[in-house]
């Protein structure tokens, strides 16, 4: 990011409360992840949580560029998606540590959050399980004429899965309102990408004629500013698309994934996190480019800090569910 | 409900899950099929010939040969409104759905505490003696009774077939809907005017008094065969069809087994870990005390379905086989 403010194009009001609203979002999930971290840590949650702290921009930027109503589909990794499609953290919280109050009445957990009302349909434990599920999606708003589009969120393991090609042959075929998200984070699970995918991963889009394009992903304007150009054109019945975000998971695989050197360097941690955090980019952008000051930001890291560690503290308290709810929602 | 019996049209099964389509397709527009060959073609077993035309392609919709693609895309697709009904050619293919089933469709309402519907409809086949071999012969619908959140339905008549998938198709979960491949062409009679039969509720198909024969799909009408055979020995055998496995009407199996107190349970699925070890101990718990001898099972040898035709005819009960069975059980 241009340290120089373009003066051909001077931000309106309405571009600096987005750049700001943002960056808070970001904050959000970042402030979100490290409680989840600490409660894991300390035995408090139950299970693996895999943190989404480095990859914040691409949540942050896809989401912003979508309508409350349309779809998105999440990973494993996957507290950011949700946090940034709207979901209550208090909520997301509950979930996290099994409690009744939780998105799911606890029965999904961190890798399965899912909420109708803002579009989630689901977190998905199954590498590339929800590719079709998000192709599904898209293929009901095209033929009920809702206008909305879907969002498949996936990370580079899931090139490994012959389902996402599967779908994105019919998604080409019928000119279905869905676009590919792939958070490259150079790592399926303690393997690097390179040692277990082949050619260019770019290509694998127009060999079904659904245009890709790389962006920096943690530069969380340009991953909106490109997801609005992609769900313009699907909104429009051009079709899908695909785009690739490079990205880094500054924490491991899972909480717990802690001895890492066999797989990536420390060095190459430690550069990601000093020059590449996303969080701190947009930080000392938006001081920079004059729309902020320190302490304005300052304000806004208080104040989310303060939210989280109320919502952090609600799902601590809130009850476990009765064991007699083990078989409801079974069918519907 | 219309009795079978007081009806005078008689058609063919594959018939009847035509008219159950058409019908389904005519009162709710977001019902759809979806599969391979399936419209202008009409499948190769000409089951839906003519839906395309009164339809249109995007409700009798081809598909590429992608059962994993399609299947996760109607996940989706019933996820958010839609109400699809997936063809999948034959039963040995339900191998390629299975995540989309059994970790998507299946799990979808539970571990979202209940907040998401996946409506839909899985048609496939089973059944051997159509010299068609090991990859095209198999009955694993049992893998599908496996799984807690799917509906396993098994029609053995034009009536029961009609009725119940139009139920299916009503019905809010994931249901599979197995049709044997060798029973499209059985004539029964089929009432003109519209009826449901509810998922969960057997059929007596034959009142008797000395034994029990409970028998799914291909295996009724051999159990029927048998019936008359063992008239002529003084057995008076008792025909149920449990006619969905899931949700099962274990009542009807347990009352009939006190009542005869003698039962032979027969499926077309392999035995071992199949249907009819589940039919066997439920009614052995359910009418232990009121046996007189150890339920006997009667289903696919545990061999890969041959080719040849003296080897394929091997593998499944035949009337004379039940008969056997059914002599031995009474002692006469």
């Amino acid at each position: 990011m241009s340290a120089t403010v373009d003066r051909t194009n001077i931000p309106t009001k309405a571009d600096t409360d987005l750049w700001l609203r943002m960056y808070r979002q970001m904050l959000r999930i970042r402030k979100f992840e490290d409680h989840v971290n600490d409660l894991y840590t300390r035995a408090l949650m139950p299970g693996l949580a895999h943190l989404y702290i480095g990859e914040e921009a691409i949540a942050v930027g896809v989401c912003e560029a979508l309508r409350a109503d349309d779809y998105i589909t999440s990973t494993h990794r996957g507290h950011g998606h949700c946090l940034a499609k709207g979901a209550d953290v208090s909520l997301m919280f509950a979930e996290l540590l099994g409690k009744e109050a939780g998105y799911c009445k606890g029965k999904g957990g961190s890798m399965h959050i899912a909420d109708p009302a803002t579009g989630n349909l689901g977190a998905n434990a199954i590498v590339g399980g929800s590719t079709g599920i998000a192709t599904g999606a898209a293929f009901s708003a095209k033929r009920l004429g809702t206008g909305q589009v879907a969002v498949c969120f996936f990370g580079d393991g899931a090139l490994g899965q012959g389902l996402l090609y599967e779908v994105m042959n019919m998604a080409a075929l019928w000119k279905l309102p869905v676009i590919y998200v792939c958070e490259n984070n150079l790592y399926n699970e303690y393997t690097h990408m390179s040692e277990a995918t082949a050619g260019n991963i770019e290509l694998r889009g127009p060999a079904f004629g659904v245009p890709a394009e790389t962006i920096d992903g943690q530069d969380v304007r340009l991953v909106y500013r490109t997801m609005q150009r992609l769900v313009d054109r699907a909104r429009k019945g051009e079709g899908p698309s695909m785009l690739f975000c490079n990205t880094y998971r500054f924490h491991g695989h899972h909480v717990g994934d802690v001895a890492r050197e066999y797989y990536r360097s420390k060095q190459e941690e430690a550069l990601w996190k000093t020059e590449r955090d996303p969080v701190t980019l947009m930080f000392k952008a938006l001081i920079s480019e004059g729309i902020a000051d320190q302490g304005a930001l300052e304000k806004i890291q208080s104040e989310v800090e303060t939210e989280m560690e109320a919502a952090a503290k609600f799902g601590v308290d809130a009850p476990y569910p009765s064991s007699d709810k083990v078989d409801q929602d079974i069918y519907a | 409900m219309p009795e079978a019996a007081t009806a005078v049209r008689e058609i063919t099964l594959a018939e009847a899950v035509r008219e159950a389509l058409a019908e389904e397709l005519r009162r709710d527009p977001k019902v759809f099929i979806c599969g391979e060959d399936i419209a202008e073609a009409g499948h190769p077993f000409k089951v839906l010939t003519g839906l395309v035309q009164e339809f249109g392609p995007e409700r009798v919709l081809d598909t590429p040969i992608s059962e994993p693609g399609f299947t996760g895309l109607a996940v989706g697709a019933a996820m958010t409104g839609m109400r699809p009904v997936v063809d999948i050619m034959f039963g040995d293919f339900i191998g390629l759905t299975m995540d989309q089933m059994v970790n998507q469709a299946a799990k979808i309402h539970y571990m979202s505490g209940g907040k998401w519907r996946c409506p839909m409809v899985m048609r496939t086949t089973l059944g051997a003696t159509r010299r068609s071999a090991a990859q095209h012969s198999q009955s694993l619908h049992a893998w599908m009774c496996h799984v807690p959140g799917l509906k396993v339905v098994l029609p053995s008549t034009p009536y029961d077939a009609k009725g119940l998938l139009k139920s299916a198709i009503r019905d809010e979960n994931p249901v599979v809907f197995f049709e044997d491949k060798m029973m499209y062409r059985l004539k029964g009679p089929v009432p003109a005017e519209e009826y449901t039969i509810p998922l969960g509720v057997a059929d007596v198909k034959r009142v008797g008094e000395d034994i029990t024969i409970v028998a799914t799909s291909s295996m009724v009408q051999i159990a029927l065969g048998a019936a008359k055979l063992l008239d002529e020995y003084d057995i008076s055998a008792e025909v149920i069809d449990p006619r969905t496995l899931w949700p099962l009407d274990e009542k009807t199996l347990i009352d009939s087994a006190k009542k005869t107190s003698r039962v032979i349970v027969m499926d077309e699925g392999y035995g071992r870990y199949g249907v009819t070890a589940e039919l066997a101990s439920v009614i052995a718990e359910g009418a232990f005390f009121n046996l007189e001898a150890p339920v006997k099972r009667l289903g696919a040898m545990h061999v890969p379905i041959p080719f040849s035709p003296p080897l394929e005819d091997a593998t499944v009960p035949t009337e004379k086989t039940v008969f056997d069975a059914a002599r031995a059980l009474c002692g006469k």
